[in-house]
C-alpha cells in the first residue's frame, strides 16, 4: 500500500447539502428571467452584437436625419448636376487645415455633352460644424437651420456626389433610410400580429378551424412571391397619395409573410394546450383569449419574434425591388429603392457610378439583420446552451 | 402509398380552384379594363377605333358579362386549353408565352445547374470545416451574394462584360441573330450572353442553399450514428458521404417544388434589367398594362406549377425517406 497518501480530514464543519447548494452565479442564472437569459446568450454572440450596434446606429440616425444631412431631401443645386463625390481631406500642401473639400472646376464638354468636374486644388473649402444652412421642419415640430456639418460659405459639400437634378446623394440616402428602415419594421409588425392571431386561433381550437386555416396558408404559399407582389402593387390605384401607397406596399409585403409565423405559433400552441397549467386555467374559467394571451403565448413569444426578425431583410429587399421596377413607392416619398430606380440605366454605371451608392446601406442593413436575427434566434432557443 | 398520392392529388383540386378565383379577383381589381384604356388611347391619338373588333373581343371574352360569369368563362376556357387573348400583343396567350418559353427554360436549367454545382461542394466544405477561416470566408461571400440586390449586380455585370469582353448590352444574343435561323454562330452568341444571367440569378440562390446545406449537415454530424461510424474506424470522408450527407440531401429534393415555377417566371427583375427575351418581363408588362388574360394566365400557371412542384417533391421525399412514407402522410 502507498503510505504517501496522507490521511486528511477537513476541519470545516460537515455540510451534507454542500453538493446541492448553488454558487451565487448559478443562483443568479437559475433565477434570471427569460429575457435576461436571452440577453446573456446574445452577448456571447460577437457578430450579432456588432450587427446590433450597427442596427441601433442606423435606426438612431433616422431620428435626427434632418440634422445629420448637410442638405434637404429636395434641395436642388442646379449649378452642380451629376457632380462626382468630393473627397474629404485633412491636409493642404502639408499643412493641417481640418476636414475640408476642394471646390470644383466645371466646364461642359460640348463634344460629348457631358458635365466635367475636376477638383480645384487651389480652392480649399473648410467644412463648418453645427452650422446654419438649409432650413427644415424637424419632424414637423419646429423650424431650424442647424446641421451637423455643412459646406463652407458659398461652397459645396457633396461627399457622395449629386444626381440629375443636382440633389446631394448623401442627404437623400439619409432621408431614404427613414422609409426603407421603417417599411421592414411596420411590415413585420403587421405580419406578426396576423400570424399570432390566426396561428393562435388555429392552434388553440384545432379541428375544423385549424383545418381551414391550414388550407388557407397552403393556398397563400402556393403563390410565387414576387409575381404576386408585382400583381398586387400594380393594382394600387394611381391616384393614391404616396403615403397611402407606402402603407399599401407594407400591407402587401406583410400579407404574404405571416403564413410562416402562423404555422410555428400553431404548432407550438397545439403542443402547449395539452399542458396541465392550461387545463387548470380552463377549469378556473379563463376565456380562450386570456389563456392564449396570458398563459401560452409568453412561453414562446421570444422565439417567434426572433424568427420574425429574420424576415425583415426580405421585406426591405422586396420594397427595394418593387420600387426599382417602378411598382413600389413613388416620389416624393424617397426610399433606397426609389433612389436606385434612378440608377436603372447602363449609362449610370458607366458615367455616374455614385448614383448606385444607395445599395451600400441596403447591403449593410440586410447583413446586419441576418446576423442579428441569427444570434437572437439562437439566444431565444431554450434548448441551446 | 397509393392512398397518399391520391389524397394529395384530391387536395390539389380545391386549392387550384380557390387560387384561380383569387387570381381573377386580383387581375379584375384595377378599375376599367384593357379595352377601355385602349380605346381612350387610340382616340386621343386621333385614330379610328374598329368598333366591330372591340365588340367581338368583348363578346368573345365575356367582358360585358357580370363578374362571376366572366370568371366561369375564364376557368372553363383554361380547362380546354384556351388561356384567353392578349390584347396588348393581339395574339392568343399561349402563343405569346410559347415564343419565350424555350429560352426561359434554358436559363432556368442552366441557373439550377450552376447553383447546385457551386452550392454543393461549398456547403459540404463549410459544414465539415466549421468555424475555419474557409468557412467564415465562404459564408461571408454567400451572405453578400444574398444581400446584394440582383438588379444592381445585373447592371454592373452587364457593364463589365461590355467593357472587358465586348458583349453586346442586353438580350440573350447579338442583335443580328435575333430573327435569324439557328446556327452554330447563333448558339455561340447565346452562350456568350447566357453566363451573365446565370451567374446573377445563381448567386442569390447559391447563398441560401449553402446556408441550408451547412445547417442540415451540421445537425446530422452531431448525431450519434456518426459517432458510431467514426468509432467503427470508418474514414472521415466515407463517414460524411455514407450517412449524414444523404440525410442532408432531402432539402435539395424539397427544392424541386420551388424550381418548377421559376422555370416559367424566370427571375423577373434580373430579366427586366438585362432585357432578356424570357417570360419575366412579359409578366411585368402585362401587369402594368392591364392585359388581364395574359397576366391572369401567367399567375395561374405559376401557382399551378408551385402546387404541382410541391406535390412532386413530397412524393419524391416519400419515396426516398422511409420515415415520411411510413408515417402515412402526416409529415406535412
Amino acid at each position: 500500500m502507498n503510505s504517501a497518501a496522507a490521511h486528511f480530514v477537513s476541519k470545516k464543519p460537515f455540510q451534507p447539502q454542500a453538493i446541492e447548494e448553488l454558487s451565487p452565479e448559478q443562483e443568479r442564472y437559475h433565477l434570471a428571467s427569460q429575457w435576461r437569459l436571452m440577453w446573456w446568450k446574445l452577448k456571447r454572440h460577437r457578430l450579432a452584437m456588432v450587427s446590433g450596434v450597427v442596427l441601433l446606429l442606423m435606426y438612431g440616425s433616422i431620428a435626427v436625419t434632418e440634422v445629420l444631412a448637410p442638405y434637404n431631401l429636395h434641395t436642388r443645386n442646379t449649378d452642380y448636376i451629376y457632380a462626382p463625390p468630393q473627397s474629404l481631406h485633412l491636409f493642404h500642401e502639408g499643412r493641417f487645415v481640418g476636414p475640408f473639400v476642394y471646390g470644383f472646376d466645371y466646364h461642359l464638354d460640348l463634344r460629348r455633352l457631358r458635365h466635367v468636374y475636376t477638383p480645384d486644388t487651389g480652392d480649399v473649402q473648410r467644412l463648418r460644424f453645427f452650422c446654419r444652412s438649409d432650413p427644415y421642419h424637424f419632424w414637423g415640430l419646429f423650424e431650424s437651420r442647424v446641421h451637423l456639418f455643412c459646406a463652407a460659405r458659398g461652397g459645396t459639400v457633396f461627399l457622395l456626389g449629386t444626381d440629375r437634378l443636382g440633389r446631394d446623394v448623401l442627404s437623400r440616402i439619409l432621408y431614404g433610410a427613414r422609409i426603407s428602415l421603417t417599411i421592414g419594421l411596420v411590415g413585420i409588425s403587421v405580419s406578426l400580429i396576423l400570424g399570432v392571431i390566426i396561428g393562435g386561433i388555429a392552434g388553440y381550437y384545432g379541428g375544423v378551424v385549424d383545418h381551414l386555416v391550414q388550407r388557407a396558408i397552403e393556398i397563400i404559399r402556393s403563390f410565387p412571391e414576387l409575381p404576386l407582389w408585382m400583381a398586387l402593387s400594380a393594382v394600387l390605384p394611381v391616384n393614391w397619395s404616396p403615403l397611402l401607397i407606402f402603407f399599401g406596399i407594407t400591407v402587401i409585403l406583410a400579407l404574404l409573410d405571416w403564413t410562416g409565423l402562423a404555422r410555428s405559433v400553431r404548432s407550438k400552441l397545439l403542443a402547449l394546450r395539452e399542458e396541465d397549467y392550461c387545463a387548470a386555467a380552463q377549469l378556473m374559467g379563463a376565456r380562450p383569449r386570456r389563456i392564449i394571451g396570458r398563459h401560452l403565448l409568453p412561453g414562446f413569444l421570444s422565439h417567434i419574434i426572433a424568427s420574425a426578425s429574420l424576415s425583415i431583410p426580405g421585406m426591405i429587399l422586396g420594397e427595394t425591388a418593387l420600387s426599382f421596377l417602378g411598382l413600389g413607392l413613388r416620389p416624393p416619398i424617397t426610399s433606397w429603392g426609389v433612389l436606385l430606380n434612378e440608377a436603372q440605366e447602363i449609362e449610370v454605371v458607366k458615367l455616374y457610378p455614385w448614383l448606385m451608392l444607395p445599395v451600400v446601406p441596403v447591403i449593410l442593413i440586410i447583413l446586419a439583420f441576418n446576423f442579428f436575427g441569427d444570434g437572437l434566434r439562437d439566444a431565444a432557443d431554450p434548448y441551446k446552451q | 402509398m397509393l392512398a397518399y398520392i391520391l389524397r394529395r392529388i384530391a387536395y390539389m383540386v380545391p386549392t387550384l380552384l380557390v387560387i384561380s378565383f383569387i387570381v381573377f379577383v386580383i387581375i379584375q381589381l384595377p378599375p376599367g379594363d384593357y379595352l377601355e384604356s385602349h380605346i381612350a388611347e387610340l382616340q386621343s391619338q386621333g385614330e379610328t377605333v374598329d368598333e366591330g373588333k372591340i365588340a367581338f373581343l368583348r363578346k368573345q371574352y365575356g367582358l360585358d358579362k357580370p363578374f362571376y360569369l366572366q370568371y366561369l368563362h375564364w376557368v372553363w376556357g383554361m380547362l380546354h386549353g384556351d388561356f384567353g387573348y392578349s390584347f396588348e400583343h393581339g395574339l392568343p396567350v399561349s402563343e405569346v408565352v410559347g415564343d419565350r418559353m424555350a429560352l426561359t427554360v434554358l436559363i432556368a436549367f442552366a441557373t439550377t445547374l450552376f447553383t447546385w454545382l457551386l452550392a454543393f461542394p461549398i456547403g459540404v466544405y463549410s459544414a465539415t470545416h466549421q468555424y475555419s477561416w474557409g468557412d467564415y470566408g465562404l459564408s461571408l461571400l454567400g451572405f453578400i451574394g444574398l444581400a446584394t440586390p440582383n438588379f444592381l449586380l445585373a447592371l454592373v455585370m452587364l457593364h463589365l462584360a461590355n467593357v472587358y469582353f465586348g458583349t453586346s448590352i442586353g438580350g440573350l444574343m447579338d442583335p443580328q441573330y435575333i430573327n435569324a435561323e439557328w446556327s452554330v454562330d447563333k448558339l455561340l452568341s447565346v452562350l456568350e450572353h447566357l453566363w451573365i444571367p446565370v451567374v446573377i440569378i445563381g448567386t442569390a440562390g447559391t447563398a441560401g442553399m449553402i446556408r441550408r446545406l451547412r445547417a442540415n449537415l451540421l445537425d446530422e454530424l452531431q448525431k450519434q450514428y456518426v459517432v458510431t461510424a467514426r468509432a467503427k474506424g470508418l474514414a472521415e470522408r466515407k463517414v460524411v458521404r455514407k450517412y449524414p450527407l444523404r440525410m442532408a440531401l432531402n432539402f435539395f429534393i424539397a427544392d424541386i417544388g420551388s424550381l418548377l415555377p421559376t422555370l416559367i417566371s424566370g427571375a423577373e427583375i434580373t430579366a427586366v434589367v438585362l432585357s432578356l427575351p424570357t417570360t419575366g418581363p412579359l409578366l411585368l408588362e402585362s401587369l402594368q398594362s392591364q392585359d388581364m388574360f395574359l397576366a391572369g394566365s401567367f399567375l395561374m400557371f405559376l401557382a399551378a406549377l408551385t402546387v404541382a412542384g410541391v406535390l412532386v417533391s413530397d412524393l419524391l421525399l416519400a419515396v426516398l425517406d422511409p420515415r415520411i412514407r411510413l408515417q402515412g402522410g402526416t409529415g406535412k
